[in-house]
């Protein structure tokens, strides 16, 4: 049995969902970025947000091209666009 | 030489102690930012700067070897700052050190075009009237940084 990944929210991304780690883990049944992004648009009622290409998905650290599987990831950040310093 | 810290430093010890660390280079160049107290819609009254490590870490060490590459540098050093910050704050120290002057000012330049468009940070601030704002990189940030894809160094 897998266990379910981290989910890490940064930047803006944090308003929409109210925390930078996810609660809930996903269902089984989301084996790919696409399907992650859908699941988690819904539960924050983002209309959206989270499907904008301008938001990155990283998976274990490396910025992924989606969609990408996440069957087995450790940790899996949704990143806006970076700000700089 | 990579730090990231969320507490407070003093770019005047900073220098001092890159100065000691660099012995016989005959450049030394430094380049501190500061919170700015005002942005274009008012005065800030705190600075947030969220990093993901280690990615952040690992993006910046991959600019510091690039300008290591691309410049004869004795030694480059990078110090930033993360979390909550006061207008007025250091908020990044960079300084290069190299045989002759060039070198050290070109590659300081380059380290903090990566550090203001690329680097893994993302940046809050709060304005005087409590509001807070996301911020993005100007388009000018992008255009400073597009420079160094023409050039070899």
């Amino acid at each position: 049995m897998s266990t379910s990944p981290r989910i890490l929210y940064f930047g803006k991304l944090t308003d929409l969902t109210g925390k930078s780690e996810e609660t809930e883990a996903p269902p089984s049944s989301i084996a790919d970025t696409t399907s992650l992004r859908q699941w988690i648009d819904n539960i924050y009622d983002g209309g959206g947000a989270l499907l904008d290409a301008t938001i990155r998905i990283a998976v274990d650290n490396e910025i992924v091209a989606e969609p990408a599987p996440i069957v087995g990831a450790a940790e899996i950040a949704f990143m806006p666009p970076v700000g700089g310093g | 030489m990579i730090t990231l810290t969320d507490r407070p430093f003093d770019a005047t010890e900073k220098l001092a102690a890159f100065t000691a660390r660099a012995g016989g280079a005959g450049a030394i160049i430094s380049f501190t930012g500061l919170v700015r107290p005002m942005s274009k819609s008012g005065p800030v009254s705190n600075l947030f700067l969220e990093a993901y490590s280690p990615m952040t870490e690992n993006g910046i060490r991959a600019a510091h070897d690039d300008a290591i590459r691309r410049w004869p540098l004795e030694a480059a050093e990078i110090v930033h700052r993360i979390g909550d910050m006061s207008p007025g704050d250091a908020i990044v120290f960079v300084a290069t050190a190299s045989t002759h002057r060039r070198a050290a000012f070109e590659a300081a330049d380059f380290l903090m075009d990566y550090l203001k468009t690329d680097a893994v940070f993302w940046k809050k601030e709060t304005r005087a009237n409590g509001d807070e704002v996301w911020i993005e990189p100007r388009n000018e940030d992008y255009t400073d940084r597009a420079r160094w894809d023409q050039t070899t160094g």
